[in-house]
């Protein structure tokens, strides 16, 4: 099963952790099986916005969100349930100045277009 | 109705079906456990349980009992499931379906020691500090204990859809977040037994200092957390765990001396000790020493360890308080709380007289850490009192009623003010 680990950190903090420590961990991941992808982010300040409105293509400077966290990266990982990709995500450096979100991915169904699996 | 060639006699068939009827009151949680480790999945073990009771009333009746109801269910539910699945499978996508049946098909039939793995697997899953706090709560006296939506609701003064969707959502983080159905591994067992026994604590809380005059509709909430407080040290002999189930005994066998009839708090000092029930104080006694023998030891074992002490009293008068005092002192070690430095004060003052006592509480207060807290208050009130500091006595009493907003605590500062005079 695939997680998306989602690396928030305030922007003062965002050059808290070594690059150098960050390459160290993808290393161990992809020895350890458990690595899909990653990346860092350039600060959110880069983000450009795209809408698609009544066919209409809108680009705008942002998002900006009201919190003080932003997206500073990513991690795919595969894991065999939540514990492993709790474990995972506890050694990813950034966790130690901001938080990590993990995630599972959904898989998309051709039965239900775009609705989560509802409960039975 | 007319009997059938083969069938029971009458009178063993209504025996066959009051032993279906007691198998499920004893068993149907352990079955459920057992069923959610092969479907994994809750909802669907819940209606592989409630299907394989109904087949059970229909052929025990006509066939006997089984051997092994409880195996004989499992088997029945599992059976169950897998019909359910492959229905569903014509119009699903083939090969996942199949796949589930091959693995819930695969599984061996439950040994006696497998089923009670699984319930405690299912508790650290309800326990899962991925789940929100009060989901947890809900969802292990729900799953585990076997309360219905409408009664936890009741207990916790909480309406019965809002409780009903807290346990949907939770079970569908379970499920789509895959947390998993496992006794975590030694590594992660410390922190994640602490998440499973505050659950317990807190249901334990809830139903001890609910108030009295409308308990009779509310479940025994305090008889659930004991009886999952068991559950956990036969299946997990961790001191901790020892020590909490210590400690809910020892409370709950002052249950009958802490209220007067017309539902007024009696401090300890003050109960009627005969009314103490001495099979509770000596199993939690007992308790108690294992978990301190142990020398893991953590706070539940020592806090039971000071019930334990003050359980040991004939007299309020004969408390051994150097010993409660030593207590506290390890307590404070393992949990540095400023709650837990007041009642040491407290106890100190016992030992060595209110003004020491009233040096301690200053120093806590005076650090800020519990000024909003109102037994901080009431503390330094009851120690002003005992050294005829009436003024201030007076003024630390106001602000304790001020901060206090259960009625029984409130009649007990009113009366405290009151014996003050004027």
């Amino acid at each position: 099963m695939r997680y998306v680990c989602l690396v928030y950190m305030e922007r003062q903090d965002l050059t808290a952790v070594p690059d150098t420590d960050c390459m160290a961990f993808g290393e161990s991941l992809r020895a350890s099986g458990h690595y899909v992808a990653a990346e860092a982010l350039q600060p959110a300040e880069t983000a450009t916005a795209v809408r698609v409105r009544a066919g209409k293509v809108a680009v705008t400077d942002g998002p900006f969100a009201e919190t003080k966290e932003q997206l500073a990266g990513f991690y795919l990982i595969e894991a065999s349930d939540l514990d492993e990709a709790l474990r995972v995500a506890a050694e990813i450096p950034p966790a130690r100045a901001g938080t990590i979100e993990v995630r599972p991915v959904r898989q998309l169904s051709a039965q239900q277009p775009g609705a989560p699996r509802a409960p039975r | 109705m007319n009997a059938r060639p083969g069938s029971l006699p009458p009178t063993a068939e209504a025996a066959a079906r009051a032993a279906a009827e007691t198998v499920y009151r004893a068993e149907s949680r352990r079955v459920f456990a057992t069923l959610v480790r092969l479907l994994g999945d809750f909802d669907l073990a819940e209606e592989a349980l409630h299907d394989a009771f109904r087949a059970a009333l229909e052929q025990w009746p006509r066939d006997g009992v089984p051997a092994n109801p409880r195996a004989w269910l499992v088997s029945a539910g599992r059976f169950k499931a897998i019909d359910g699945i492959r229905r569903r499978a014509r119009f699903d996508s083939l090969e996942d379906r199949a796949d589930e049946v091959e693995a819930i098909a695969g599984e061996d039939g439950p040994e006696r020691e497998t089923i009670e793995d699984d319930r405690l697997r299912l508790v650290f899953t309800c326990c899962h500090p991925a789940l929100a706090p009060d989901a947890q709560v809900a969802l292990t006296l729900r799953e585990i204990c076997g309360l219905t939506t409408e009664e936890i609701a009741a207990a916790f003064l909480t309406a019965a859809p809002t409780l009903a969707q807290r346990i949907v959502r939770a079970k569908a983080k379970i499920r789509d977040a895959r947390i998993p159905y496992q006794v975590p591994g030694p590594d992660e067992l410390p922190a994640r037994l602490d998440s499973v026994l505050r659950v317990v604590y807190l249901v334990f809380n809830e139903g001890y200092s609910a108030s009295s005059g409308d308990s009779v509709t509310r479940v025994d909430l305090s008889g659930e957390a004991i009886r999952l407080g068991r559950l956990l040290v036969a299946l997990l002999p961790e001191p901790e765990a020892q020590g909490l189930l210590a400690l809910m005994l020892l409370h709950e066998s002052r249950r009958a001396a802490r209220t007067a009839p017309n539902g007024d708090l009696i401090l300890l000092d003050e109960q009627d000790r005969a009314a103490w029930n001495r099979d509770l104080i000596a199993e939690g006694t007992a308790l108690v020493e294992r978990a301190l023998a142990s020398r893991r030891c953590g706070p539940y074992a020592l806090q039971a360890a000071i019930a334990a002490v003050h359980a040991a009293a004939a007299r309020a008068a004969d408390t051994d308080w150097a010993q409660i005092v030593a207590l506290y002192d390890l307590l404070l070690r393992a949990d540095p709380s400023p709650v837990v430095a007041l009642n040491r004060a407290v106890a100190v003052a016992m030992r060595d007289g209110p003004a020491a006592g009233l040096a301690l509480v200053d120093a806590i207060l005076g650090r800020g850490d519990l000024e909003d807290y109102r037994l901080a208050h009431a503390a330094r009130a009851d120690l002003c009192r005992r050294l005829g500091r009436t003024a201030e006595a007076r003024a630390a009493y106001q602000r304790a009623l001020a901060l206090t907003r259960q009625a029984p605590e409130r009649r007990f500062l009113d009366r405290r003010l009151r014996e003050l005079g004027e």
